[in-house]
């Protein structure tokens, strides 16, 4: 076989979004200034605009998350898309149909593209194989989740007019998410250092090879000279995975609040990619504070979900 | 009778013929009137060589018929230059009965392809916890005994296997990982698994198995038993390290190393295709570096494939959910002899698939000689091939290393006097 070129690579225009490997800071400052003429588009009485008229997107979630799949589809309709949705749950993938079988059903409806959320990390790679189609990564497991880290990237950006030279904590559970990871592909591409923090055991030594990645299990070293400090959410299992001692004793070492945002450059800003555990993984107080932009993420993950939509079916014609 | 012509020994430049009857090796270079009424097989100036061995590959039968059987297995065994297979006993039921090796051996000497012996569960249902009826697994022609597809997780019960194969004259062969420092691993973990996040499987779940069964048969050992403990597909330095110390006090651990380990790495997960699945997995550059040096240094007792075929579906699944496995009997001496001829040499490389196997079963040195078993592999050295799954007798038509070019491709197998295999 040949030897594992990313699917992504087709001419100079990467074909799909699966994570950021084809992409060039160039082609991700171009996705990131067209978000804000969508975000003009959305403060329009008439949220609308005909640019993917005719095309059919398909939301293929493997594997469910309400937000992601509401922030895609009503992305996807502002441009005037028709979206088919394909839940997993509720499909002959619960009766056994393999990706592959599911995928040239799914393909004989016409689709012009697929979003695609899936529990195993890989699994959008192998629809952009079977499908022959544009392909959005909307979550692969533990490995990407590439609009999510564009949507944090853009709304740093608007704090500071740009990403470059500034820094990004994230802290929480990095050895299971798709946001570090997606996150800490992107942000050194577009300038900015990335530092992980967690507990040891949530904190995987491999990531540290990454260009523009530090790792720390200390808090207040992370956030120490951050200008955005993102937490993560704790997934409660990780409690019977044997990853931690105690939910108490995460929080008080690790919680994103206002005593550790002290540390933080003076006005740092937080993140988070829902949905929250609050007082847990960040408290309420900063959840809901000054300095939160986590709201304003979810505002922004509409018009980058319409950029990227945009740059993936019309900009490369 | 059949008389192959036009033949060369390892290392001999001298055109030669050899005669097979009954089974065994009548003579070389006889005269014509010896050869009377024979069959004569033209071997092209091929290089003759004793048919290979494999101590390692999945035939799935009986129960995984779908992923492979004994035809399509031992034909490709065949077509790979192997005389004799060892299958493994994670089949469905478990090879764990006397009734069920009898009659897989039965089956198998019907086809007419390789000879199978096939490898009975140490354990009942490849549990882990009771000891199978060792003793009638042997008489029923049990070629070893092996929980892999499986790990030992109860020592205690592999120490007393041991200890019974031992006095039995069996070797025991094991799968070494430590299944809680494995966990939900599907590939190497290390920066790539990190990158591409998927979960990694640690070099010390091989390393710390490996440590823990060697020290059973070092506490064997100093009471006087010689319980013969095989090490299956190692793939990490570490593990290898151990095995030589073991080895350098006089213990009786032996081990095998897979080709995939030696060409293959961690790199390849890079393509989300599960077709690089395997278990243990494709590990680093490193470790596939020191395998290739205990080959070369003799740390590394011989080479087996692992062949573990599955559906085309099943490897067409994400990397989570597809099982583990590469099958490619059939390419595994031209993978070798292309990718190694140089750096091992070729009588290194049929050593470690003919002879070194053999010694590790205990089993007598295969030879060419007139009056041994006619087992015979007769390879094309020079010609240069694409490797070609849809021509595999394997039922998984499919390989990491299609379309390769690759030298040293069977043109007969030859095995008990019978052609097995003609290209």
């Amino acid at each position: 076989m040949t030897p594992v070129p990313s699917p992504a690579v087709m001419g100079s225009h990467p074909r799909h979004l699966l994570d950021f490997q084809d992409w060039t800071p160039e082609r991700l400052n171009a996705m990131l200034d067209n978000a804000d003429t969508m975000l003009q588009v959305l403060d329009r009485p008439v949220k609308k605009v005909p640019a993917l008229q005719g095309l059919t997107v398909c939301n293929a979630f493997f594997e469910n998350s309400t937000r992601t799949r509401t922030s895609f589809e009503l992305a996807a309709r502002r441009m005037s898309a028709d979206v088919l949705t394909f839940a997993a749950g509720a499909s002959s993938v619960s009766k056994g149909e393999s990706l592959r079988d599911t995928m040239e059903v799914l393909t004989s409806y016409k689709v012009d593209a697929y979003i695609v959320r899936h529990h195993a990390a890989g699994a959008a790679h192998l629809v952009a194989r079977y499908s022959g189609k544009p392909v959005i990564n909307a979550g692969d497991g533990r490995r990407a989740h590439p609009t999510q880290a564009l949507l944090d990237a853009y709304t740093v950006r608007q704090e500071y007019g740009s990403l470059d030279g500034k820094t990004v904590a994230i802290i929480g559970d990095i050895r299971h998410s798709r946001v570090a990871r997606s996150n800490a592909e992107l942000l050194p591409k577009l300038g900015a250092r990335v530092v992980l923090c967690g507990p040891a055991p949530l904190l995987p030594a491999g990531l540290g090879a990454l260009p523009g990645v530090t790792l720390t299990s200390d808090p207040r070293a992370a956030v120490r000279g951050a200008h955005a400090v993102m937490a993560l959410r704790l997934q409660r299992e990780r409690m019977s995975g044997g990853f931690l001692g105690g939910l108490q004793e995460y929080a008080d070492t690790y919680q994103v609040n206002e005593s550790l945002m002290q540390q933080a450059e003076s006005g740092a800003v937080v993140l988070h990619p829902g949905p929250m555990n609050r007082d847990l993984e960040i408290s309420g107080d900063t959840a809901d504070g000054p300095r939160s932009r986590i709201l304003k993420q979810v505002e922004n993950g509409q018009a980058i979900r319409m950029s990227v939509l945009y740059h993936l079916l019309v900009g490369r014609n | 009778m059949i008389t192959i012509t036009n033949i060369k020994r390892v290392g001999s430049d001298e055109t030669e013929s050899v005669t097979i009857e009954n089974g065994l090796i009548k003579g070389w270079n006889l005269p014509a009137d010896q050869q009377d009424g024979g069959q004569v097989i033209d071997g092209q100036g091929g290089t003759v060589a004793p048919a290979l061995i494999e101590l390692h590959a999945h035939l799935r039968e009986p129960g995984q018929t779908e992923k492979e059987d004994l035809a399509s297995g031992l034909a490709a065994a065949a077509a790979g230059g192997y005389g004799t297979v060892v299958s493994m006993p994670n089949t469905s039921p478990v090879v764990d009965d006397p009734a069920t090796v009898r009659s897989l051996i039965e089956k198998a000497g019907g086809l007419g392809f390789a000879r199978l012996r096939p490898a009975a569960a140490l354990t009942k249902g490849q549990q882990g916890e009771e000891l199978a009826e060792l003793t009638y697994l042997k008489e029923a022609g049990a070629a070893m005994f092996t929980d892999d597809g499986r790990t030992n997780e109860n020592a205690r019960t592999l120490r007393l296997g041991l200890e019974t194969a031992a006095s039995l004259g069996m070797v025991v062969s094991v799968h070494a990982e430590d299944a809680t420092l494995r966990a939900d691993g599907v590939m190497n973990e290390g920066p790539v698994s990190e990158a591409l996040g998927l979960p990694g499987n640690p070099a010390s779940a091989e390393a710390a198995r490996v440590a823990r069964d060697i020290e059973i048969v070092a506490g064997l050992h100093a009471q006087g038993i010689e319980a013969r403990l095989h090490i299956q597909h190692l793939s990490t330095a570490r593990a290898l390290d151990l095995v030589r110390t073991a080895k350098a006090q006089g213990l009786p651990v032996t081990c095998e190393v897979c080709p995939h380990h030696l060409t293959l790495t961690d790199e390849a997960l890079r393509s989300f295709d599960a077709i690089f699945k395997v278990a243990p997995p494709l590990r680093t550059q490193a470790d596939a570096d020191h395998l290739l040096q205990g080959l070369k240094d003799g740390s590394v007792d011989c080479l087996a494939t692992d062949h573990a075929p599955h559906t085309r579906a099943e490897k067409e699944r994400d990397l989570l959910d597809a099982p583990s496995g590469i099958a490619y009997i059939e390419l595994a001496f031209p993978l070798m002899y292309t990718r190694f001829g140089e750096t091992l040499g070729l009588e290194r490389i049929l050593d470690l698939m003919t002879a070194a196997p053999a010694r590790v079963m205990g089993w007598p040195p295969p030879t060419l000689d007139a009056g041994q078993k006619a087992d015979l592999v007769v390879l094309d050295l020079s010609t240069e091939r694409p490797v070609d799954p849809a021509a595999f007798r394997s039922k998984a038509k499919f390989t990491p290393w299609a379309g390769e070019s690759l030298k040293g491709w069977p043109l007969l197998t030859v095995v008990d006097g019978r052609v097995a295999y003609q290209r």
